[in-house]
């Protein structure tokens, strides 16, 4: 069970208070009228699918309702940390990909 | 390749059983191939095979990190069924039905393929009209599936509770009676053996680290931990939840994610299920296996994960639907538990075809169902990697169709898990 700690209640709690939403800043294309479609398709349905640290998107849904992101490693599952929307990751030691720092 | 048969179990058993031939071959590999083949769990065992059987290519190498048949098809519930919604996987799915259907005598191994029928419960009306709408287009695909009230479903299943007393109560089912389940291992084992026979090359432990690809964006080969650089003419990556490592390794990226999905089994029982039951509501399915060990599948965790493990919440979830639907169940206790990498894709259908990189293919996104997918899969991956391009079955399912638009939503029909 992941124990997530949400930056707006500025407490841990338990992963069934939250929904993973997937893969974190991805910029929704500022000039959408003009657009390719593998532009769309780019922005809609492709992914990284990272093996190793992955920023994602989460949703507080029983709990305060609010969006934030969390780095975790895909590997080992260890969270590094959640952070708050518009701001970017903290540097952290380099991970490699068996997640050993 | 020594033919099984009742005659060689008689003289095997005057030796104690202790000549039997190994099931397979451990080349070392050579320097170059027409095909490489990534990945030998069951689809690229299959595809091997038919590249083979059907097309007569046997310079076929297939490149294992680990042994053979020890990622997802070691690791599912051996759920097998081809009542899919949309005509383009209705086709692919009941193909592989019908080579199911012939798969033991082909392969002259005893795949155990048991046509025991699979249920999908209702409890809602939207439940009811997506069954309904589903059997209607399968009777016109030409693929068996009906519907059954709450009262034929209960005298099917006598310990199922269809009481009006239920939590969610039952409203009706539908049912796949050639539907069933099969030996998982089994089938990996039969398909690498009957390859092995025909020529083709399983390397196993030999994990690949790059593609090489050269200045026109063509694939040349593979790049290998264990034996360097090993040439190929054509390359079709079967990884299942590493698929994305393999695109990343050629420099793209692909609608895919990878995610735990997890199962569990129980302390074997005596009889009392002799078919397989499914609910997308409640969400939870279930059959017993030979042995008496319930086998029970969960849904995957909703964030990407490579660990081969789930988070405990699913596992409850997936006990309560359970015990829901089977109360007499409540007291078994379960032996073990594990999770398996499922590579899932935005409309729940594979991608089988081609790539950006030239003469590299893919054959991946079967997720949480490609169990009985790996005949069909295997087949349409051998005529795609045969012909440098997707033949009539696996045309539909090309990474374009993200693109384009041309999506083929099973979510629908794919259910729970599988
Ligand atoms: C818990 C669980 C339950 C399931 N239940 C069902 C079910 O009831 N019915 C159903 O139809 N489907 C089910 N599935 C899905 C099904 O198991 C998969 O869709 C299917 O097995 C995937 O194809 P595969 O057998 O080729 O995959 P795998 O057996 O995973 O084969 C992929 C292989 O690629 C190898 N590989 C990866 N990276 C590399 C590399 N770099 N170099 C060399 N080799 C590499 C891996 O080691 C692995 O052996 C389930 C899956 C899980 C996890
Ligand atoms: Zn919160």
């Amino acid at each position: 069970m992941l124990h997530i700690y949400c930056p707006h209640c500025c407490e841990y709690r338990e992963e069934e208070e939250f929904h993973c939403k997937g893969q974190a800043h991805i910029a929704r294309p500022l000039d959408p009228d003009n657009c390719s479609e593998q532009e769309w398709a780019n922005f809609i349905f492709f992914r990284k699918n990272t093996k190793g640290q992955h920023q994602e998107l989460w949703h507080h849904s029983a709990g305060c309702g609010k969006f934030f992101n969390v780095s975790r490693n895909t590997i080992t599952y260890k969270i590094e940390q959640s952070y708050l929307l518009g701001t970017a990751p903290q540097p952290v030691l380099d991970v490699n990909k068996e997640g050993k720092a | 390749m020594e033919k099984y048969s009742g005659l060689s179990l008689v003289k095997h058993s005057l030796s104690h059983h202790e000549n039997w031939e190994r099931q397979w071959a451990n080349p070392t590999p050579n320097k170059k191939y027409d095909i490489i083949i990534v990945g030998a769990g069951g689809h690229g065992l299959a595809t091997a095979y038919y590249l083979a059987k059907v097309h007569g290519i046997t310079n076929v190498a297939v490149l294992e990190k680990n042994h053979l048949a020890g990622g997802n098809i070691a690791r599912n519930t051996t759920i097998v069924r081809s009542n899919y919604l949309w005509d383009e996987s209705a086709a692919l799915y009941e193909h592989s039905m019908k080579l199911w259907e012939g798969l033991s005598q082909d392969l002259n191994y005893n795949v155990m393929f048991s046509q025991r029928g699979v249920y999908h419960t209702c409890h809602t009306l939207g439940d009811m009209r997506a069954n309904e709408r589903l059997v209607h287009a399968n009777q016109i695909q030409g693929v068996d599936n009906e519907m059954l009230t709450a009262e034929q479903l209960q005298k099917e299943i006598p310990t199922l509770d269809c009481s009006a007393g239920a939590r969610y109560p039952i409203m009706g089912a539908s049912v796949q009676r050639r539907a069933g389940n099969a030996r998982h291992d089994a089938v990996a084992w039969g398909y690498a053996r009957a390859a092995s026979a025909l020529g083709v090359h399983l390397i196993q432990n030999c994990e690949v680290t790059g593609m090489i690809i050269d200045g026109s964006n063509t694939i040349r080969g593979v790049k290998t931990k264990q034996y360097g650089e090993i040439r190929a003419d054509r390359v079709g990556c079967v990884a299942a939840g590493n698929s994305g490592e393999m695109a990343r390794m050629a420099g793209f990226e692909m609608p895919v994610e990878s995610h735990p999905l997890q199962a569990l089994v129980s302390e074997p029982i005596k009889p009392f299920l002799d078919t397989v039951v499914m609910s997308n509501h409640v969400h939870g399915y279930m059959s017993q296996s030979d042995k008496g060990d319930l086998v029970i599948g969960a849904g995957i965790d909703g964030w990407v994960g490579y660990g081969q493990r789930g988070s405990y919440p699913i596992i409850e979830h997936t006990i309560q639907a359970i015990v829901e639907m089977f109360p007499c169940t409540s007291r078994v206790r379960m032996n073990r538990q594990w999770g398996g990498i499922v590579d899932t894709t935005p409309d729940a259908c594979p991608i089988i075809g081609t790539t950006p990189v030239k003469n590299m293919f893919m054959n991946c996104g079967w997720g949480t169902g490609g169990f009985k997918g790996t005949p069909g899969s295997g087949w349409a991956f051998a005529e795609t990697l045969a012909q440098g391009k997707p033949g009539d079955l696996a045309a539909p399912f090309s990474m374009d169709r993200f693109v384009t638009g041309a999506l083929i939503d099973e979510h629908g029909a794919a259910g729970v898990a599988h």
